[in-house]
């Protein structure tokens, strides 16, 4: 979120007198709501620590993320002050492979939540609006993308194309949009038969018209939460699926495939395993407190 | 007539991120078993005065006052038992919407009951002819229909009787209503008045009626407080309204649209700072 | 000669397949210029007369002629230029996310008017809000506010008929003076024909010089602003609504429904 400029009070003026200022105004009454909750705030810097993470990790990570040291003394050394989070049976440094893992973490959210939410407005706000057969049409096309597991059509993907994280995002995108289609379309519901649309149908507004401009406005709040919510989950499933081998192959550092490499290890050198799974918890910990944040701030009853 | 209800110095105030909202400033009155009418309009503090009165206030508001007595126990200091014994016992209150104001998972006839029991340790059989009785006394006319209907099942002005019933069942002294009709037809709402004005009167009950409708209230009360801006800036006799002497009252009054009327356009109440304080 | 004329329309929703009769057989006509009044309580399909109008109401029979030209099944341009409605309630009529400015110019924009910005500025004044409430928010706005710019909203694409679903029920008195003093300006400065709905026989008598009263989706009787001045009703429902707004009077005796 990008604060202009201006003083506190041209933003909290009630007298805008641009568009720019009104905008600029409506979104710092929601920052300063946002900033109110500590939580929130934990959640904001957690995930910003990711970007910056993903962002350095080339300038900051100490060593390099795939070639390893020496094989016959590095392996295996416990975390110290040469090897913040010590290294694995490769004898890579691991905080290095965390770091680098994060650009491949933040890769995934990104991807998926670029291209399952806007399928999922659309879907879900054309059926709302439209209703009657157009509804029941996309309805049944969500239930039938709802139905498939992540796993399971990860693993068909990866029959069909081959593992590689692309097809891991693509699987996980697939199976995302359908929730994001229902709570658009049950936001539309409420919203259709509300005289603001009535009045805007009156003055000869098409339709794609009252979707994009009246319509996904009002959903977009409870659809950003929700995305937000469910970035925890997607990037355990990510993780999953690195796990299982079906996501980013080696050597690339992604956190699920290094608990994966990592489980034989786990009783004497803890660390190979668990240092990733610490990432994971950290990371899905910050989206979920960004989410409820969010949720609780977007509530249009509380925007004042 | 001695004092039944006597508010002194009500104060209650709303914080809010920015600023605290006084909502209702320094109020004081006092009834006897009468009818009084308290007329505002949105924002005036009329409800919240009402729901003062029953110690419910909404959290995070917080009521203050020197003195609210009623028929002689002090208010103020009252526990948790002694409210309990005082509303819906004693002190009732209907409010404006029976969609809203009534549980809407259980039938007139168990929240009929349930009502009566919670005042009257008496048998069930009891309680079920009591409220059949009290729904008669509201003129419905298919009880025993009513008595297994669930609120959403009813019009408007059944519903609003459905409450009246509810609320009278355990014979309280003193009724408290909030925009009971405000929600009802036109017809139907002078059907609803004439049972309540019917029952305040046999049971000698004294009556509270918030409403935003300065003619209603008028021609329903005996003396009508006037709100504005969390203050009474007027009590007046109903009979007297025509000659009402505070300009806020005054200009209410007159910017009511009448039938016979004529005046082009309606006289604009304009508002004076200098009744806010 | 007519600008708005209505024969036995009648209007059915279908509903889980019910069939819900709103309107069973209403006929008015309205002058250019005249102010007509139609008065109902809850049910009596008052409202559904404007959305059928509008279009936004299923109509299963009957015609409507607008300018002595029937309307097509859907509503076009020319349609949305003559005719432009102002809601209910002042609350749920404008967009929450939509700054004064934008409602007032998107119709602009969709009807390809030129100077945007000049129009909405005269809007804002017309209807007695200054520049400062252009970029405001509704939920900025008072209950009052946000009626005036739904009114503003109504007359920018210059309708010649607006009509009024029970404009002023929301609102409290002293504010409803306001905005019907407001529309009564407007529409002497500007030849405007009303349809005015409202459960409230005071206000309808008051803003309109027709009413027609409404019951269970039927016409009752249509009356001037003098019968009811003189009281002269011919039907007991128009009479049970008559003596309702006298307020409440102990000694009347229970009357028949």
């Amino acid at each position: 979120m990008t604060k202009p400029l201006s003083s506190r009070d041209w933003l909290l003026s009630d007298l805008p007198t641009s568009r720019r200022q009104a905008k600029a105004g409506h979104f710092y009454r929601i920052w300063l709501a946002f900033k109110a909750n500590k939580l929130a705030m934990v959640g904001l810097g957690i995930v910003a620590l990711l970007l910056a993470a993903a962002i350095l990790a080339p300038l900051i990570a100490p060593y390099n993320p795939v070639i390893g040291g020496d094989l016959r003394t590095e392996r295996l050394l416990p975390p110290s002050l040469t090897h913040l989070m010590g290294t694995d049976e490769q004898a890579r440094d691991i905080l290095s492979r965390v770091l680098h893992g994060s650009r491949l973490t933040l890769l995934v959210v990104a991807l998926v939540a670029v291209i399952a939410t806007p399928v999922g407005l659309l879907v879900g706000t054309t059926a709302g609006y439209f209703g009657g057969w157009v509804d029941s049409a996309l309805m049944r096309v969500t239930d039938v993308f709802l139905a498939f597991p992540r796993l399971v059509l990860a693993l068909a993907f990866v029959a069909a194309l081959g593992p590689g994280i692309e097809n891991a995002i693509i699987a996980i995108a697939i199976t995302s949009w359908p929730p994001y289609a229902r709570l658009a379309r049950a936001e539309t519901l409420t919203i259709r038969d509300a005289d603001f649309i009535a009045a805007i149908r009156l003055q000869g507004a098409t339709s794609p018209r009252i979707i994009w401009g009246h319509v996904v406005p009002l959903c977009l709040s409870s659809v950003i939460v929700r995305v937000t919510l469910d970035m925890a989950g997607i990037i355990l499933t990510a993780a999953g699926l690195g796990f299982l081998g079906l996501g980013a192959q080696p050597p690339q550092p992604e956190w699920g495939a290094m608990i994966a490499s990592g489980r034989r290890f786990l009783i004497d050198f803890w660390w190979v395993a668990t240092m990733p799974g610490i990432a994971i918890f950290i990371v899905s910990l910050g989206f979920n407190l960004l989410g409820d944040g969010l949720r609780d701030v977007l509530d249009p009853k509380s925007i004042k | 007539m001695t004092p039944f209800l006597s508010v002194e110095n009500l104060n209650i105030s709303f914080p809010a991120r920015q600023k605290t909202v006084q909502a209702v400033r320094g109020v004081n009155f006092s009834m006897g078993r009468e009818r009084l009418g308290i007329v505002g309009e949105s924002g005036s503090g009329k409800s919240q005065t009402g729901r003062a009165i029953l110690g419910l206030t909404p959290s995070p508001g917080v009521a203050s006052a020197d003195r609210l007595e009623f028929d002689g126990t002090d208010l103020t200091r009252a526990s948790q038992s002694e409210w309990r014994a005082i509303r819906g016992q004693r002190i009732s209150m209907v409010m404006q919407d029976p969609k809203f104001s009534l549980n809407p998972v259980m039938t007139i006839g168990w929240q009929l009951i349930e009502a009566y029991r919670t005042k009257h340790r008496a048998p069930k059989s009891l309680a079920v002819e009591k409220s059949l009785e009290m729904l008669n006394a509201v003129q419905i006319r298919d009880v025993e229909r009513v008595m297994r209907a669930y609120p959403h099942e009813l019009s408007g002005g059944m519903g609003q009787r459905a409450m009246i019933a509810m609320m009278l069942i355990t014979e309280p002294e003193l009724l408290i209503a909030d925009e009971p009709t405000s929600a009802l037809d036109v017809t139907v709402q002078i059907e609803v008045l004439r049972i309540l004005d019917k029952l305040v009167t046999d049971r000698g009950m004294g009556l509270i009626f918030i409403s935003h409708d300065l003619r209603l209230v008028s021609s329903f009360c005996d003396r009508v407080l006037v709100m504005y801006a969390g203050q009474i800036v007027e009590e007046i006799a109903a009979a007297d309204l025509a000659h009402a002497k505070h300009p806020y009252t005054q200009g209410l009054f007159n910017c009511l649209p009448r039938i016979e009327g004529g005046i082009r356009p309606l006289p604009i109440l304009t508002r004076d700072d200098a009744w806010a304080n | 000669m007519y600008i708005l004329d209505i024969e036995e329309l009648a209007v059915t929703y279908t509903k889980d397949r019910q069939k819900i009769r709103a309107l069973k057989d209403v006929s008015f006509q309205v002058k250019q210029g005249e102010s007509y009044g139609i008065v109902g309580e809850s049910g009596s399909g008052k409202s559904t007369v404007l959305r059928a109008i509008c279009g936004l109401a299923p109509q299963s029979h009957g015609s409507i002629l607008v300018g002595q030209k029937p309307l097509d099944a859907s509503r076009d341009f020319d349609f949305y230029r003559q005719v432009q409605m102002v809601f209910q309630d002042p609350y749920a009529s404008l967009h929450p996310r939509h700054t004064v400015d934008h409602v007032l110019s998107e119709p602009l924009t969709i009807h390809r008017f030129d100077d945007c910005e000049a129009r909405v500025a005269r809007a804002l004044t017309d209807v007695g809000l200054g520049s400062d409430f252009r970029f405001r928010y509704p939920h900025q706005l008072s209950g009052g506010q946000r009626q005036r710019v739904a009114v503003a909203r109504a007359l920018i694409l210059e309708p010649q008929i607006l009509l009024l679903d029970e404009p002023t029920s929301a609102l409290d008195a002293s504010i409803q003076a306001e905005v019907l003093n407001l529309l009564d300006r407007l529409r002497a400065e500007r030849g405007l024909t009303y349809v005015l709905v409202s459960h409230d026989l005071s206000v309808v008598a008051h803003m309109c010089e027709r009413v027609m009263v409404m019951q269970h989706g039927l016409v009752v009787e249509e009356l001037t602003r003098q019968d009811l001045q003189a009281r002269r009703a011919t039907k007991v429902y128009t009479k049970a609504l008559l003596a309702a707004t006298l307020g409440y009077r102990a000694d009347e005796k229970e009357k028949p429904q």
